[in-house]
């Protein structure tokens, strides 16, 4: 704070796609975050991991403009966020898909609010479910579909409206162990294709070694980051050997060590 | 399947109109006439016109209270749901209004709005309006917050919010409203013939009853019923057609 020019200078050479300013957010008298600072390197993955009531998600909802903060700021691309935006795509821990919309539609929903076209947004649409591995379920409806497809498709909405920024709230702790794993396979693949941003909330120390660049450690009372730790020696390894890493399970039973005295 | 389940309805049916059948025969009272007799009464009603006749009478307060309702009831209902000020201002007059007995305020509206069409299209909306009004806000208030998360994460407006999430995801308890309400604008509908001025369907109801012609009472009782269900249906095929997904459950189960 007492040297803005220097702190602005610093990131520009880092390169930070979003940024949070001591951010603080009361639910009445409960403090969820308190004085939050953050930042988030352009085309990387940043997870937020932490025991729950850590406010990782109040956190995530900030960013993407669905919460306002009581104190503080929170920067994307440059720009002050004052409410959700273009620059910004959601995907939901409960998918949050529109149970009486076929696939085609939820996916093109995004865009659909945008005020898209019909058959630009459904060409869209239909070239995201393919990417996603849906194709053939675009006439189908939410409850024919099982758990792990619904995610896919509330990704590939989140992709088509194509926002740098991309908002992940838990995406994968409602679906089945198995699927999960194809999931962060796939999800490393789609870092390194998509030169997006990707903010990552979840509860799995695991998952959070395995997929991402930069990983913060959010403690809870008063909530606070503890520590950002960036996994590097294995990330350029195939998907396959990364769980037998060595520095992978150091930094997973490390993170498990700083964790377990806040976890009842 | 779906000629299984015409099967069972029509195995249903035998089973009530033989049941009424035995029962008129017995007699369980003379005022109480046979299936058949009621049904020749019925054709005879309806080949010498005057079913149309008492219809066209009936159907004028039915339909105009009806539309009223559905859609002022949606509004309001809707209105309710969205805001918390106008659920104190409104939800009583409604929860009053349902538990009120219809046929003790007749009197007054007949003082206000005299014997003509207003007072019984009035009648019908008193019925029809209130389950109406509370089922719609209800479902507003309960549409899952996600979903509503999800169309402002996208940039949805208010408006958008409105008639895509929270209107759809509404529409199964807003259309058991409706199926209900309407079922009780029938009732509204006779109710007001009887206790007002006897035209229409009640007329014939009053009349058959006053000369014991039993059966064509009951043909026009019955006659009231099939069209109530073919309108049940009409509405219930509406519903599937504009909103297909809404069957077999939601995406969060």
């Amino acid at each position: 704070m007492a040297m803005p020019q220097t702190e602005t200078a610093f990131e520009a050479k880092v390169d930070n796609a979003v940024a949070v300013r001591g951010v603080s957010k009361n639910y009445g008298d409960v403090e969820a975050l308190k004085d939050m600072s953050l930042e988030f390197p352009r085309g990387q993955l940043t997870s937020l991991l932490g025991p729950s009531g850590c406010g990782k998600t109040t956190l995530l909802k900030i960013i993407a403009g669905l919460l306002e903060p009581n104190a503080g700021e929170i920067e994307v691309n440059g720009k002050a966020v004052t409410g959700p935006g273009p620059d910004r795509a959601f995907v939901f821990q409960d998918f949050a898909l529109l149970p009486w919309a076929s696939v085609l539609r939820n996916v093109g929903f995004g865009l659909e609010l945008r005020g898209v076209a019909r058959s630009e947004r459904e060409a869209i649409a239909e070239k995201y479910i393919k990417d996603v591995g849906l194709a053939g379920f675009e006439k189908s409806y939410p409850h024919e579909l099982s758990g792990g497809m619904r995610q896919r498709v509330g990704l590939a909405r989140a992709l088509s409206v194509n926002a740098q920024v991309l908002l992940m709230d838990e995406p994968f702790s409602a679906v089945d162990e198995q699927t999960r794993r194809k999931f962060q396979e796939d999800l490393l693949n789609l870092v390194q294709n998509e030169s997006k941003t990707f903010i990552f909330v979840t509860h799995s120390i695991e998952e959070a070694v395995y997929v991402s660049d930069q990983i913060a450690i959010l403690l809870p009372r008063p909530s606070r980051v503890s520590e950002i730790i960036r996994p590097s020696g294995f990330r350029n390894k195939d998907a396959a050997s990364i769980r037998r890493d060595p520095e992978y399970l150091d930094i997973v039973d490390e993170i498990w060590a700083s964790l377990r005295s806040y976890v009842e | 399947m779906s000629n299984r389940s015409l099967l069972l309805k029509l195995l249903s049916a035998a089973i009530l109109f033989g049941a009424w059948e035995i029962a008129g025969r017995i007699p369980v009272s003379y005022a109480f006439p046979t299936f058949v007799e009621s049904m020749q009464a019925l054709a005879r009603m309806f080949f010498d016109g005057s079913l149309f006749v008492a219809y066209g009478e009936t159907l004028k307060p039915l339909v105009v209270g009806i539309a009223i309702s559905a859609v002022l009831g949606i509004a309001i209902g809707l209105w309710i749901g969205l805001s918390s000020t106008f659920d104190w201002l409104f939800s009583p007059i409604f929860i009053v209004m349902q538990a009120a007995p219809l046929a003790a305020l007749i009197p007054i509206l007949v003082m206000a709005y005299g014997i003509g069409l207003t007072s019984k299209v009035f009648v019908v909306c008193i019925m029809a309006m209130p389950v109406i009004v509370l089922n719609t806000s209800g479902a507003v208030r309960n549409t899952p917050s996600s979903i509503k998360e999800m169309a402002r994460s996208f940039l949805g407006t208010n408006w958008d919010v409105v008639f895509k999430i929270i209107l759809p995801a509404a529409s199964p308890v807003i259309f058991s409203g409706l199926r209900l309400g309407i079922s009780a604008g029938f009732i509204g509908a006779i109710l007001s013939e009887l206790k007002i001025t006897p035209t229409g369907v009640g007329d014939i109801i009053t009349y058959s009853r006053s000369i014991a012609d039993y059966p064509s009472m009951y043909a026009a009782i019955f006659s009231i019923i099939v069209l109530a269900v073919l309108f049940l249906n009409l509405l219930e095929k509406l519903e599937k057609t504009l909103f297909e997904g809404n069957y077999r459950g939601y995406a969060s189960d």
